[in-house]
C-alpha cells in the first residue's frame, strides 16, 4: 500500500501546513500575523523540496526566505509603525461585495486552468542527464556547483551585478535626505 | 539648308536663353541687340529657304527633318521635327520679317520703360513660340507653340503689372484663349484616335494629310468642328473675341506683332494646314464662313462707335481675320494666306503709326483729343495714310488685291455663298469709313489737345519711323504677288501655295451644293466669269469710295455731324459703343456662376468634407483618448488585477481551448 | 501509486498557492502583506520548477530557482526601500490612498 508510504505522509501534512498556512497569512488584519504565518509557510515548502530530492533549495529557502526576507519585512513593518495593525479609518468603507465575487471567481478559473492543464498534459521533452541516483551519488549541492560554475556561469555572474546593484539601490532610495 | 531649317526657331530660342541668363549683366543696348540679330538670324534663314525653293520644281518643296524623338509610347510615336513648305515659309517669313521690324521699333518706343530688357526677353519667346507653331510637323509641337504663344499673349499683356486692368486683361485673354483650346485638344485627339482606330497612329501632319480620306465624312465633320473652336478663341472670332479689345492694355508694339500680325492668325493657318480634312467637311467649312463673316461684320460696326484709336484697331483686326475665316470657309486657303500677309503689312503698320502719335501726344489714347497731328508728325501720318489706303482695298494698295481675292471666291466658290458676299462687301465699306474715320480725326482738322501735350507734339525717332517706311512700302508693293488673271498677274502667290491646297482644290471641286454657282457654271462660266468678275471688283472699289467720303464728310468737312447723328440714335449709339454689352453678358453668365460654384465647392467640398474629415479623425482620437484614460486609476493593486486578468485568458486560450 | 502521482500532486499544490497569492495581491489594503503575496507568488513558481526538474531528471530546475530566489531577494530589498520612502512621503501604505499614477 504505498498511498500511506513515510513520504506520502509527510508530504500530504506539509501541503495542508502550507495551505492552511498561506490562507491565514493572505487574511490577517495584523501584518506581523502576516509575516509569521508566512515563515510557516517557507518552511513547509522547504520540507517539500527535500522530499524532491532539492536539498540544496530546501536549505536556501529557509536561509533566504525565511531568514532574510522575511527578517526585511518585518524591520520594515516595525519601521512604518504599523506593528498594531490597521486601523479602520472611520470614513473608509469595506471592500464591496461586488469586488469579493470578482475574487472568488478569478480564485476558481486561475485555480481550475491550472489543474487542467496539469491533469491533461503530459511533460514532454528531452530527459536531462542527471537522474536522482547519479545525484545521490554525486552529492547535491556539488552538482548544483558544478552547473552554476560550468554551463551556468555566466547567468551567474550576472545575478552577483544584480546583487550589487539592488543593495546601492536599496541604499540610496530609502537614505534620509 | 534643308538640314538646317531647325536653325528658324533656334534663333530667337538662343536670344531669349541669352538674354534670360546674362540680360541683368548685359546693357539695354545690348540686350536688344541679341533680341533684334536673333530675329534678323531667323529672318534670313527663313529667307534663304524661301530662295532655296524657287530654285526647286514645285513637287519638291518640302523639307522636313525630324530632330528629336520626343515620345515613343505604344502605338503613339511623336517627333520633335520642322517641316518648311510653301505655306511655312510664307509665315515664316511674315513673322520673322515684321517681326524684325517691330523689334527695332521697340527699341524706340520702350525706351524709357524700366522693364525693357524684360519686354524683349518675352518678344523673342512669343517669336520662338510662333515659329515652332508654322514649323512644327506633328500636331503636337504645334499645340506646344499654340499654347506657348497664349503665353506670351499673357505675358506681354499684362507687362504692366502693376496695373490692375493690365493684369485683368492678361488673365481675360488667357482663360478665354483656354476655352477655345480645349476644343482643339479634344478635337486632336479625336482626331488622333480616328486614324488610330484605322491602323494610323501618327500625330505627324504630313502622314495626317496622305491618310485623310480614310476617316469618314461625319467623323472628320467633328473633328474640323472642335479644331476650329480652338481657332475661334486663338483668332478671335465670335463668340471668343472679347479677349482682344482688352489686349490693348498691353505696350503697342505688343499688339502689333501679337494681336495684328501673328498670333492671331495662327487660327486661319491652323485651317489652311489641315486644309485636307476641313474640304472633307463641307458642313465645317460653311460654319467657318458664316462665323467669319458674321464677326467681320459685328466688329466692323463697333468700331463706328470707339473712341480709343488702339480699339478701334482692334476690332479692325477682329474685321479682317473674320475675312481671312470667310476665305478659309469658301475654299479659298491661297486667298486667305495673301490677306494673312498684306494684313500683316498694314495692321502692323497701323498699330505702330498709333503707338507713334501716342508717343507725340504723351500717350493720349482718346481720338477725340487728337487731330491737326498732319503738319507736325509728316512721317506718321503719311505711313499711316498709306496703311489706310491699303486697308481699304483701293487698287494699287495690297490690300485690294488680297481682299478682292476673297470676296470673288465668296461670290463664286462652290462652298460660297451670295449673302456671304454682299455682307463681306458691305464690310469692306465700312471699314474704309470707320478707317479714315480714325485718319482724318487724328491727323486733320484742328488740334483738340490740351495745350501742355500741344507743346510736346514732335515726330517719332528714326529707330521707329523706318521701321514705319519699310512697312508702309510693304503695304503698297506687297500686293503685287498676288494680282489675278483678270488683270493680267498671274497670281505668283497662289501657285506657290498650290502644292499645299492643291488636293483640297479638287475636294472642293467636287463637292457642289450650291444653286447659283452651280447654274452659273450650267451657263457656261467662260467668259462670263472674267466679266462677273471685273463687276464685283469695281462694286467693291466703289463701295469703299463711298466709305472714304463718307468719312470725309463727317469728319473733315462737316464735324458736327457725327455729335447730330449720335445724338439723333442715342439708343442704337449706346448700344454699340458699349460693344452690344457682350462682356456684362459674360460675366453675368459665366463669371459669377464660376465665382460662385467656387464659393460653393469652398465652403462644401473643402469646409465640411475635408477639413471635416481631418478635424473629425483629431476629435475622434482625442475623445477616445479620454474615455480610455479612465483605466489609470493609478491604484497599482487594479493594474495588478489586470495583469492576472491577462493571464487567465492567454492560459485559457493555450491550454484550455485546445482541449475541446 | 503514489509515486506515480507525487509530481502531479506537487503541481496542484502549486497550483493552489499560486491562486491564493494572486488574490490576496489584489484584494489587500496593506502594501506590505501584497507583497509577501507576490512573494508566495514565487514560491509556488519555484515549487513547480523542482518537481519539474525532478521528473525529467534534470538540475536545470534546481539552477533556475536558485536565480529566482536570488533575484526575489533583490526585488524585497529595492521593493521594501520603496515602500519606505513612500510612507515618508504619503504617510500611508493603504493601496486605496495610493494612486499618483493617475491620468
Amino acid at each position: 500500500m504505498d498511498v500511506i508510504s513515510f513520504k506520502g505522509i509527510v508530504f500530504i501534512a506539509s501541503a495542508l501546513v502550507a495551505v492552511a498556512a498561506s490562507v491565514l497569512m493572505a487574511t490577517r488584519r495584523n501584518p506581523i500575523h502576516s509575516a509569521l504565518w508566512m515563515i510557516v509557510t517557507f518552511f513547509a515548502m522547504a520540507v517539500i523540496y527535500l522530499l524532491l530530492n532539492a536539498q540544496f533549495i530546501a536549505v536556501a529557502q529557509v536561509m533566504v526566505y525565511a531568514g532574510a526576507i522575511m527578517m526585511l519585512i518585518l524591520f520594515v513593518i516595525m519601521l512604518v509603525h504599523m506593528e498594531k495593525g490597521e486601523e479602520t479609518v472611520p470614513g473608509q468603507a469595506r471592500r464591496p461585495k461586488k469586488t469579493k465575487l470578482i475574487a472568488a471567481l478569478i480564485t476558481v478559473i486561475l485555480c481550475g486552468e491550472i489543474l487542467l492543464g496539469a491533469l491533461f498534459y503530459n511533460m514532454t521533452g528531452r530527459g536531462g542527464e542527471h537522474p536522482a541516483a547519479l545525484v545521490d551519488a554525486v552529492g547535491n549541492v556539488k552538482t548544483v556547483g558544478a552547473l552554476l560554475y560550468g554551463q551556468y556561469l555566466f547567468p551567474f555572474e550576472i545575478a552577483s551585478i544584480l546583487l550589487l546593484v539592488g543593495i546601492v539601490g536599496a541604499v540610496v532610495i530609502a537614505k534620509r535626505k | 539648308m534643308a538640314d538646317y531649317i531647325w536653325l528658324i526657331p533656334l534663333f530667337p530660342a538662343l536670344g531669349f536663353i541669352i538674354n534670360s541668363a546674362f540680360g541683368g549683366r548685359l546693357s539695354k543696348t545690348l540686350v536688344a541687340w541679341v533680341a533684334c540679330l536673333a530675329l534678323f538670324a531667323a529672318f534670313l534663314s527663313s529667307l534663304a529657304v524661301f530662295v532655296e525653293f524657287l530654285q526647286l520644281p514645285a513637287a519638291a518643296r518640302v523639307f522636313e527633318r525630324d530632330i528629336y524623338a520626343w515620345i515613343a509610347s505604344g502605338e503613339l510615336s511623336v517627333n520633335i521635327g520642322f517641316r518648311l513648305d510653301p505655306l511655312s515659309v510664307i509665315m515664316c517669313l511674315v513673322v520673322t520679317g515684321v517681326g524684325f521690324l517691330i523689334h527695332v521699333y521697340s527699341v524706340g518706343y520702350m525706351h524709357d520703360d524700366p522693364g525693357f530688357k524684360r519686354f524683349f526677353l518675352y518678344l523673342n519667346l512669343f517669336v520662338f513660340m510662333m515659329l515652332l507653331l508654322v514649323t512644327g510637323n506633328s500636331l503636337l509641337l504645334m499645340f506646344v507653340g499654340w499654347e506657348g504663344v497664349g503665353l506670351c499673349s499673357y505675358l506681354l499683356i499684362g507687362f504692366w503689372y502693376e496695373k490692375d486692368s493690365a493684369a485683368d486683361a492678361g488673365k481675360k485673354a488667357f482663360i478665354v484663349n483656354r476655352v477655345g483650346d480645349f476644343g482643339f485638344l479634344i478635337g486632336v485627339f479625336f482626331l488622333f484616335v480616328s486614324l488610330g482606330v484605322q491602323g494610323v497612329w501618327t500625330m505627324n501632319i504630313g502622314e495626317v494629310s496622305r491618310n485623310a480620306h480614310l476617316l469618314s465624312v461625319p467623323v472628320v465633320t467633328v473633328i474640323t468642328l472642335l479644331l476650329f473652336v480652338g481657332a475661334v478663341g486663338k483668332s478671335a472670332q465670335i463668340p471668343l473675341y472679347v479677349w482682344l479689345p482688352d489686349a490693348m492694355e498691353g505696350p503697342t508694339p505688343v499688339s502689333s506683332l501679337i494681336h495684328a500680325a501673328t498670333m492671331v492668325t495662327a487660327g486661319v493657318y491652323m485651317i489652311a494646314r489641315l486644309n485636307i480634312l476641313f474640304s472633307m467637311a463641307p458642313d465645317t467649312l460653311y460654319v467657318v464662313a458664316v462665323i467669319g463673316v458674321l464677326t467681320a461684320f459685328f466688329a466692323a460696326s463697333i468700331g463706328f462707335a470707339q473712341y480709343d484709336i488702339k480699339k478701334v484697331l482692334a476690332y479692325s483686326t477682329i474685321s479682317q481675320l473674320g475675312f481671312m475665316f470667310v476665305a478659309m470657309g469658301v475654299g479659298a486657303y491661297a486667298a486667305g494666306i495673301f490677306h494673312l500677309m498684306t494684313h500683316a503689312f498694314f495692321k502692323g503698320l497701323l498699330f505702330l503709326g498709333a503707338g507713334s502719335v501716342m508717343h507725340a501726344m504723351s500717350g493720349e489714347l482718346d481720338l477725340r483729343n487728337m487731330g491737326g497731328l498732319r503738319k507736325k508728325t509728316p512721317i506718321t501720318y503719311w505711313t499711316f495714310f498709306i496703311a489706310c489706303l491699303a486697308i481699304a482695298g483701293i487698287p494699287g494698295f495690297s490690300g485690294f488685291f488680297s481682299k478682292d481675292e476673297i470676296l470673288w471666291k465668296a461670290f463664286s466658290s462652290s462652298h460660297g455663298d451670295l449673302w456671304i458676299w454682299l455682307l463681306g462687301a458691305v464690310t469692306a465699306g465700312m471699314t474704309a469709313f470707320y478707317m479714315f474715320r480714325l485718319l482724318f480725326s487724328t491727323f486733320h482738322g484742328e488740334c483738340r489737345a490740351s495745350e501742355e501735350v500741344k507743346h510736346h507734339i514732335h515726330e517719332s525717332p528714326r529707330v521707329m519711323t523706318i521701321p514705319l517706311m519699310i512697312l508702309a512700302v510693304l503695304s503698297l508693293v506687297g500686293g503685287y504677288v498676288g494680282v489675278p488673271h483678270l488683270l493680267g498677274g498671274d497670281n505668283a502667290i497662289e501657285q506657290f501655295l498650290a502644292p499645299v491646297f492643291g488636293p483640297a482644290t479638287q475636294a472642293k471641286a467636287a463637292v457642289n451644293f450650291d444653286i447659283v454657282a452651280s447654274a452659273w457654271a450650267a451657263s457656261g462660266g467662260g467668259g462670263h466669269e472674267a466679266a462677273m468678275e471685273l463687276t464685283l471688283m469695281v462694286t467693291s472699289v466703289l463701295i469703299a469710295l463711298i466709305g472714304i467720303a463718307l468719312a470725309y464728310l463727317y469728319y473733315v468737312k462737316n464735324p458736327s455731324l457725327p455729335d447730330r447723328f449720335t445724338a439723333r440714335f442715342a439708343g442704337l449709339f449706346r448700344w454699340v459703343h458699349n460693344k452690344y454689352f457682350v462682356d456684362e453678358f459674360y460675366e453675368m453668365l459665366f463669371v459669377r456662376g464660376t465665382l460662385k460654384a467656387g464659393a460653393f465647392l469652398l465652403k462644401v467640398a473643402d469646409g465640411w468634407i475635408i477639413e471635416g474629415a481631418v478635424n473629425g479623425t483629431a476629435a475622434l482620437v482625442k475623445r477616445a483618448g479620454e474615455r480610455i484614460r479612465k483605466a489609470q486609476t493609478g491604484y497599482v493593486q487594479e493594474y495588478a488585477f489586470g495583469i492576472i486578468l491577462g493571464a487567465i485568458l492567454v492560459v485559457g486560450y493555450l491550454i484550455v481551448i485546445p482541449m475541446f | 501509486m503514489f509515486e506515480d502521482n507525487f509530481t502531479w500532486l506537487c503541481y496542484f499544490l502549486s497550483g493552489i498557492l499560486f491562486t491564493i497569492g494572486a488574490v490576496g495581491a489584489i484584494l489587500r489594503r496593506n502594501m506590505i502583506v501584497v507583497f509577501m503575496c507576490i512573494e508566495l507568488m514565487l514560491n509556488a513558481v519555484n515549487l513547480v520548477f523542482i518537481a519539474a526538474g525532478g521528473s525529467l531528471s534534470s538540475m536545470d530546475g534546481s539552477v533556475f530557482v536558485f536565480f529566482i530566489m536570488t533575484v526575489a531577494a533583490v526585488e524585497a530589498a529595492v521593493g521594501l526601500a520603496i515602500f519606505v520612502m513612500v510612507f515618508r512621503l504619503q504617510h500611508t501604505i493603504n493601496a486605496d490612498e495610493l494612486n499618483l499614477l493617475k491620468g
